[in-house]
C-alpha cells in the first residue's frame, strides 16, 4: 500500500468512527497550506454523512507550527466549538483527531460554500451584496467572538497593543536592517498607545483571506490559529491596515466598506463604543505589523531555510508597508 | 567587460521566457510561482534603471538632514537618521525628516510594487 493509500484508508476509518460503516472516503485532495498545516478536501460516498468535508491537520512530528504564536489544531478546535455556542458563523467541528488514529493532529469540519479570494470579493459582481452586508455582519461576528470566554482552552495567550509594539520592535531589530520609517512608527505606537482595555478574546487574523463569503456577504470565520487575549480594537484595526484593502484604498474597511456601520453594529450586538478615531492606531499597527512580518518571511530565504522564489519576493513588500506608514503618520501629523 | 547583451537584456530575455514558454506550461503551485518569478525580473529591470539615481538623491537628503554629515557614506547616514528618530531628536513634526521619508518610500515602492495602492495615494497629496 502506498503512504496515501494508508493515509486514506485510515482516514476512512476515522469517517466511519464518526458516521458509521456504511460510508466511504471517495477522496481525499489537498488544497493548500504550508509544510506544517495542510487543507484537505474529503468527499464521501454513502448515507448519513455530507457528501464533502474539510481536514485541517499537521502531520506527525509537524504538530510546531512555524509561528510560536499558533495556538495549535486542536485549541483551534475548541475555540471554533465555542464561537458557534456564540453566534458566530463558522464551520461546524466534526471530529478532532485522536493520537491513535494515526493521522497527525488536527480536526475535520464542514465545508461551507463561498469564496476566499479577496480580489474576487472586493470585484465580482455576484459579490455586490455581500459587500453592503459585510461591514455590518463582520461587526456583530466581532462582538460575539470578544465575548467568548476561552478560559478552558489552553495555550492561548494574552498579548495586548503595547506589548505586540515591543515584541515586534524587538524582531525588527533582530533582524538587524536599518528602515528609519519602522523606527519612527514604533516611537509613534508608543508615544499614541491608546489606555488598554480590559483584555479579551480575540480572532488575532480577521481581514479577508480568512473570512468565507458567500453571496449574501459573511458564511464562516475561518483561520483561528492566532487567537489571543488582547484589545478587540486590533481586530478591526487589522481589517482596516491598507495591506488587507488588496488595492481598494478608499473603502477603509477590508476595500470593501466603511468602518463606521462596523462599528455601529458591533455596539448594538453588546461590542464597546468606539469611534473610527479609535481604530487609527490599531490601523498604524497593523501597517508596521504586517512590514516586520514580510521582513521575517524574507528573512527564511536569505537565512536558507526556505529556497522559494515567493520568499525572497516577500522582502520587497516591505516598502508597501513603509509607505502606508508614511501616509498614516502624515495624517496624524495634521490630525 | 562587454555587455552585448546587457544585463537588462538578458533579465529581459529571461522574463519573456518565464512569461510566453514556461508560465503557460505550468500549473498550480509552479505557476503561481512563475509568476512571483516574472514580477520579480521586472523589478530587476526597474532596480537596475532607478538604483544609481535614487540612492544619489537620497545621500543628498540625508546630508541636507543631518548636521556633520561630511565623507560619511550613505549607509552611515541613514543609521544616524534612525538613531536620531530613536531618541527622539527627529519626530513625525519635523517637516524635514517627513518629506525625506516620503520621497524614500515613493522611490523604494516604485521600483518594488509600482502598483501599490498606497503609492497612489502619497501621489496624490
Amino acid at each position: 500500500m502506498s503512504e496515501k493509500q494508508e493515509f486514506d484508508s485510515r482516514l476512512q476509518a476515522v469517517l466511519r468512527r464518526v458516521y458509521g460503516e456504511q460510508i466511504a472516503l471517495a477522496s481525499a485532495n489537498r488544497l493548500s497550506g504550508g509544510a506544517s498545516q495542510e487543507t484537505w478536501l474529503l468527499t464521501l460516498n454513502g448515507t448519513g454523512a455530507p457528501e464533502t468535508l474539510i481536514l485541517r491537520r499537521a502531520p506527525e512530528g509537524m504538530e510546531a507550527t512555524d509561528d510560536s504564536r499558533a495556538i495549535g489544531l486542536p485549541n483551534e478546535a475548541k475555540l471554533i466549538r465555542k464561537a458557534q455556542h456564540a453566534g458566530v458563523a463558522v464551520p461546524e467541528v466534526v471530529h478532532v483527531l485522536e493520537p491513535d488514529e494515526g493521522v497527525g493532529e488536527g480536526f475535520i469540519m464542514s465545508r461551507v460554500e463561498g469564496e476566499t479570494i479577496a480580489r474576487r470579493i472586493l470585484r465580482d459582481d455576484e459579490y455586490a451584496k455581500a459587500r453592503e452586508n459585510l461591514p455590518a455582519q463582520c461587526g456583530r461576528a466581532l462582538a460575539g467572538i470578544h465575548r467568548i470566554d476561552g478560559s478552558d482552552v489552553p495555550r492561548i495567550r494574552e498579548s495586548t497593543g503595547l506589548a505586540q509594539v515591543e515584541q515586534y520592535e524587538q524582531t525588527y531589530q533582530e533582524i538587524g536592517v536599518c528602515r528609519p520609517i519602522f523606527d519612527l512608527a514604533i516611537v509613534w505606537l508608543k508615544e499614541n498607545a491608546p489606555k488598554p482595555l480590559e483584555p479579551m478574546l480575540v480572532h488575532g487574523d480577521f481581514r479577508l483571506g480568512n473570512i468565507m463569503v458567500d453571496e449574501q456577504g459573511l458564511a464562516a470565520v475561518l483561520d483561528w490559529e492566532l487567537a489571543h487575549y488582547g484589545d478587540p480594537r486590533e481586530d478591526i484595526g487589522w481589517m482596516c491596515t491598507n495591506s488587507w484593502r488588496f488595492g481598494q484604498s478608499d473603502k477603509r474597511l477590508g476595500g470593501f466598506g466603511d468602518v463606521e456601520p462596523l462599528l455601529e453594529a458591533y455596539a448594538a450586538a453588546g461590542g464597546a463604543e468606539f469611534t473610527p478615531r479609535d481604530i487609527d492606531w490599531w490601523d498604524m499597527l497593523g501597517s508596521m505589523k504586517w512590514g516586520i512580518m514580510c521582513m521575517g518571511m524574507y528573512e527564511t530565504f536569505r537565512s536558507g531555510a526556505d529556497a522559494s522564489v515567493e520568499r525572497a519576493a516577500i522582502g520587497r513588500r516591505v516598502s508597501e508597508t513603509e509607505m502606508d506608514l508614511v501616509n498614516l503618520l502624515e495624517g496624524q501629523r495634521h490630525a | 567587460m562587454h555587455d552585448q547583451p546587457s544585463v537588462s537584456e538578458l533579465v529581459q530575455a529571461v522574463k519573456n521566457f518565464v512569461d510566453h514558454s514556461a508560465m503557460p506550461e505550468l500549473k498550480g503551485r509552479a505557476a503561481f510561482h512563475a509568476r512571483v518569478a516574472s514580477n520579480v525580473l521586472a523589478t530587476i529591470l526597474r532596480d537596475l534603471e532607478a538604483r544609481e539615481g535614487n540612492d544619489a538623491a537620497e545621500y543628498e537628503r540625508l546630508k541636507a538632514l543631518l548636521p556633520g554629515s561630511d565623507g560619511k557614506s550613505r549607509e552611515t547616514l541613514n543609521e544616524e537618521l534612525r538613531d536620531k528618530i530613536r531618541s527622539g531628536e527627529l519626530t513625525v513634526e519635523s517637516a524635514a525628516l517627513m518629506d525625506h521619508l516620503k520621497k524614500t518610500a515613493i522611490a523604494q515602492l516604485k521600483v518594488d510594487q509600482p502598483k501599490y495602492s498606497g503609492l497612489a495615494t502619497a501621489l496624490e497629496d
